[in-house]
C-alpha cells in the first residue's frame, strides 16, 4: 500500500463530533449556561470588559497605522483575539504572573502596562520596555515557545514559596510543535506546577494552517501529559474569563496545570510584513467576522439594557483619545544614544564593555564638528 | 545571462537542483504556499508538489532531525531556517548529530543536508532577526560553512552545496536579497563554492569579508582609491574550509589586512583569520591584522543597528589605522 504523506486533517476522525467548546455568550449576544463554568458578572464588570475590548482594539489599530507610516518597524496585530486576551488577562490576580508572546497587547493592558511601552520593541528603540516585576507581566518573547518553560520554572518557585499565585503562559497554535512547549508540559505535570497554559489557537502560524501542527484538537494534547485540557470559545470574553479563572484557582490550590485552548482567529496578517492573500481564502475571514468578540458583548449589553448609546459613544470617544495619545507619545519616543548599545549587557562592570564603549566613543568623537555639531 | 535579485537567484538554483535530482527536497516553516518569508522558495511547491517541498511543523530541532533521517534514506534535504536567531533550537541536532554522524560511521554514512540561513542585520527587524551566528558553526567540525554575497554566487553555490556529500550551512545575507546582478543560468562552469575570490584587486591592503560585508568592503575600496590607496577585496565565500592559499597570497602581497564581519569581534571568525594570517605572513606584515565587526553585545534595537554594523566609515577607519603602523 502506498503511503499518502499528503493526507490531511479532513480525512481523519470523520466519525467524531467536533469537540465541545465552552461558550457563555453566543456570537448573537445570547447568554448560555454551561454546567461546569458559570460566571456571575455585575453590570459594572461587563461594562469594564467591553471598555477593555474596545480600547485594546483601538491601540492595535493605531499601532498598525503607525507601522504603515514608518513609525514602527513591524507590528503583530491582535485583531480578533481581544476576548481571549482580555478574558484571560482579567482572570489573573495581582500576584499571578503572565508570560506573553509578542501578540499579547490585550493582556499587557490588563496588567497596566502603558500601551506606548509596547511600541518600543516594534519601533526599534529597545528590546522590552517595561519592568516585568512591576506589572507581573514578563517581557515579550519572540522565539516561539521559549517562555513556556520560564513560566513553569516560575511556577515551581511559587510552589516552593507556598505563595497564593499561579503563572499564566501564552502561546500560539504553531508553538505547540516546539520541543520547549512539550517539555514545559512534562515539567508542569511531573512537578504539579501552578501554571496555566493558554494557547490562542488563531488557526494560523504565519502561512501554515493548524493541520500542519496537529491532527487532534490541541486541548486534547494535555491528557497525554497527564493534566486537563479544555477548549473555550476564544471570541467569548465571558467564557475565557470563567475558564481561565477556574484553571488559575485550581493551580493556586495545588491541583496542578491546565491547558486552555482558546479557539479564535487571526483576523489580520501575521504581522505588518505579511501578505495573507498568498495563502488563505477570504471566505474564512468573512465567516469569522460574524463571531466578532466585541459585537457580541455589545449586543448582549443592548438587549439587557446594561448600557445606552451614550455609554457606547463615550467609550468610542475615550478610544479615540487613547489612540491619539498613543500616537503622540510614540512619535515623541526618543532614539537611544549610540553608547546605549553597551548598557545592561552584564549586571556588573565588565572590562570588554568598558573597552569597546570607550573605543566607540572616541571613534564617534572623530565625526564631531565635521557636520557642524 | 539574466538579471536576478539574490533571493530569486537562489530560488532558481534550488529549482535547477530539484529538476536535476529527484532526491532533492526543500523543507522548513512557510516554504510552501507562502514561498518562505523572503520568497526564496517561491513557486517550488506548486511545481514540485508537497512531497518534495514540505511545510514543516514549527520546530527547528524537528526540521534538522528529520532531515538527517531523510538523508539516511538517500534524500538531499535543503532546510530553511526562517531567521538566523531561530537556528538555536536546532543546535543540538546540528552539532551533536549532523556534524558527527558521518565520521562515527567511519565514512559509511553521508549526510548531504543543506541548512539555509538568512543572516545578518540591516533590515530594521526586531530582535533575533539580525544575527550572525557563523562562528558557532565554523567551530563545529564536520560542517561546511559558506556564505554567498551576490546573485551569481547564490545561484551556483546553492547547487554546489546541494551536490556536496557533506552537511553545509549556507548563509544568505538577507539585506542583499533584493540586490540585482547578472547571473549565468545557462553554463555550469561554476567557480568552486569552497574557494575564495579576489573581487577587486589592489596592492596596498587586503580587506577580507563574506556575505553582506563584501559589498560594504567594495564600496570602501572605491572610497579609499580617492585617497590614493589601492585596496584589494577578498570574498571568502567559504568559511570552512578556508581558502588559505588565496588569503595568504593576497596578504603577503599587500602587507596589510583587515577582516570585516557583522558578528561580534570578540571570539568571532575574524579572530581565526587574524591568528592564521599572523602565523603565516608574519614577516610580510606591515601592520597587525585588524578586525572590524559588531560590538561584543547582543544585537541592538534596530534604531541603533547602523551604529552596530560595520559601515563604509568604520572600514575606512580600519584602513587608516593600518597605515599608521
Ligand atoms: C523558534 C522560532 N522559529 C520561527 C520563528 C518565526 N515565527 C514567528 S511567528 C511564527 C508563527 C507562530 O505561530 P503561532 O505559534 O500560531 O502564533 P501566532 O503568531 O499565530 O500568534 C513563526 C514561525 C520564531 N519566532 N521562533
Ligand atoms: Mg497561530
Amino acid at each position: 500500500m502506498a503511503i499518502d504523506a499528503s493526507r490531511g486533517f479532513s480525512q481523519l476522525g470523520g466519525t467524531e463530533d467536533p469537540p465541545e467548546l465552552v461558550q457563555l455568550l453566543t456570537p448573537e449576544g445570547e447568554r448560555v449556561e454551561h454546567p461546569d463554568y458559570d460566571i456571575e458578572l455585575t453590570p459594572d464588570e461587563i461594562r469594564g470588559l467591553y471598555r477593555d475590548l474596545v480600547l485594546v482594539r483601538r491601540v492595535d489599530l493605531e499601532a498598525v497605522a503607525l507601522q504603515r507610516q514608518g513609525e514602527l518597524g513591524i507590528w503583530a496585530s491582535l485583531l480578533g483575539q481581544e476576548a481571549a486576551q482580555i478574558g484571560s488577562g482579567r482572570a489573573m490576580t495581582d500576584a499571578d504572573m503572565a508570560f506573553p508572546t509578542y501578540r499579547e497587547h490585550g493582556v499587557a493592558w490588563c496588567r497596566d502596562v502603558d500601551p506606548v511601552k509596547l511600541l518600543g520593541l516594534f519601533r526599534g528603540v529597545n528590546h522590552g520596555g517595561w519592568n516585568p516585576a512591576e506589572h507581573n507581566f514578563h517581557l515579550y518573547t519572540i522565539v516561539i515557545g521559549s517562555q513556556t518553560l520560564h513560566a513553569v520554572g516560575y511556577a515551581m518557585g511559587i510552589q516552593r514559596d507556598s505563595a497564593e499565585a499561579a503563572a499564566l503562559v501564552y502561546f500560539g497554535d504553531g508553538a505547540t510543535s516546539q520541543g520547549d512547549v512539550n517539555e514545559s508540559f512534562i515539567w508542569a505535570s511531573v512537578f504539579n506546577a501552578p501554571v496555566v497554559f493558554f494557547c490562542q489557537n488563531n488557526q494560523w502560524a504565519i502561512s501554515e494552517p493548524l493541520e500542519k501542527q496537529s491532527r487532534i484538537p490541541l486541548y486534547r494534547r494535555a491528557s497525554g501529559f497527564g493534566f486537563p485540557g479544555i477548549r473555550v470559545d476564544g471570541n467569548d470574553v465571558f467564557a475565557c474569563l470563567a475558564v481561565t479563572r477556574k484553571a488559575l484557582d485550581d493551580a493556586r490550590s495545588g491541583q496542578g496545570p491546565t491547558l486552555i485552548e482558546a479557539f479564535t482567529y487571526r483576523m489580520g496578517a501575521h504581522t505588518t510584513s505579511d501578505d495573507p492573500t498568498r495563502y488563505r481564502v477570504a471566505g474564512e475571514l468573512e465567516a469569522w467576522k460574524l463571531k466578532d468578540p466585541i459585537e457580541r458583548v455589545k449586543a448582549y449589553m443592548f438587549k439587557n439594557q446594561l448600557a445606552d448609546q451614550e455609554f457606547f459613544d463615550a467609550i468610542d470617544t475615550e478610544a479615540d483619545q487613547l489612540g491619539r495619545d498613543v500616537r503622540k507619545r510614540c512619535l515623541a519616543m526618543p532614539d537611544p544614544g549610540p553608547l546605549a548599545i553597551f548598557d545592561h549587557v552584564y549586571a556588573e562592570r565588565h572590562a570588554l564593555m568598558d573597552e569597546e564603549r570607550e573605543q566607540f566613543a572616541a571613534y564617534l568623537a572623530t565625526f564631531e564638528g565635521a557636520d557642524g555639531s | 545571462m539574466t538579471t536576478l535579485a539574490l533571493a530569486k537567484a537562489i530560488n532558481e538554483g534550488l529549482r535547477k537542483a530539484m529538476e536535476d535530482d529527484p532526491k532533492v527536497l526543500v523543507m522548513g516553516e512557510d516554504v510552501g504556499k507562502l514561498g518562505g518569508v523572503f520568497r526564496v522558495t517561491d513557486g517550488l511547491q506548486k511545481d514540485f508538489g508537497e512531497l518534495r517541498v514540505i511545510d514543516t511543523p514549527l520546530a527547528e530541532s524537528g526540521i534538522i532531525g528529520t532531515a538527517i533521517g531523510l538523508a539516511l534514506r538517500g534524500y538531499r534535504p535543503v532546510c530553511e531556517i526562517q531567521f538566523d536567531g531561530f537556528v538555536f533550537p536546532a543546535a543540538d541536532q546540528i552539532i551533536t548529530q549532523l556534524a558527527k554522524m558521518p565520521m562515527r560511521s567511519l565514512g559509511e554514512l553521508k549526510l548531504p543536508v543543506v541548512i539555509r540561513i538568512p543572516c545578518g542585520g540591516g533590515i530594521g527587524a526586531v530582535e533575533h532577526h539580525s544575527e550572525s551566528p557563523e562562528a558557532y558553526f565554523t567551530h563545529t567540525s564536520g560542517l561546511r560553512v559558506v556564505a554567498c554575497s551576490n546573485p551569481a554566487d547564490g545561484y551556483s553555490m546553492i547547487q554546489q552545496a546541494i551536490r556536496c556529500d557533506d552537511p553545509v550551512i549556507f548563509f544568505e545575507p538577507k539585506r542583499r536579497y533584493w540586490e540585482k546582478a547578472e547571473v549565468d543560468t545557462a553554463g555550469a562552469d561554476w567557480y568552486p563554492f569552497d574557494a575564495a575570490k579576489i573581487v577587486r584587486p589592489g596592492t596596498d591592503l587586503t580587506l577580507i569579508a563574506y556575505g553582506p560585508m563584501v559589498k560594504t568592503c567594495l564600496e570602501a575600496a572605491t572610497a579609499a582609491e580617492e585617497d590614493g590607496r589601492s585596496v584589494e577585496v577578498v570574498d571568502l565565500r567559504s568559511l570552512n574550509p578556508l581558502d588559505s592559499a588565496l588569503v595568504m597570497e593576497s596578504v603577503k602581497r599587500t602587507g596589510r589586512c583587515a577582516v570585516v564581519h557583522e558578528a561580534p569581534v570578540f571570539s568571532g571568525y575574524g579572530a581565526e583569520l587574524a591568528a592564521r594570517i599572523t602565523e603565516t605572513c608574519f614577516y610580510r606584515l606591515e601592520a597587525p591584522v585588524l578586525r572590524v565587526g559588531g560590538f561584543s553585545t547582543p544585537y541592538p534595537p534596530s534604531r541603533l543597528e547602523d551604529h552596530y554594523l560595520p559601515d563604509l566609515d568604520r572600514v575606512l577607519d580600519a584602513v587608516d589605522r593600518s597605515f599608521t603602523f
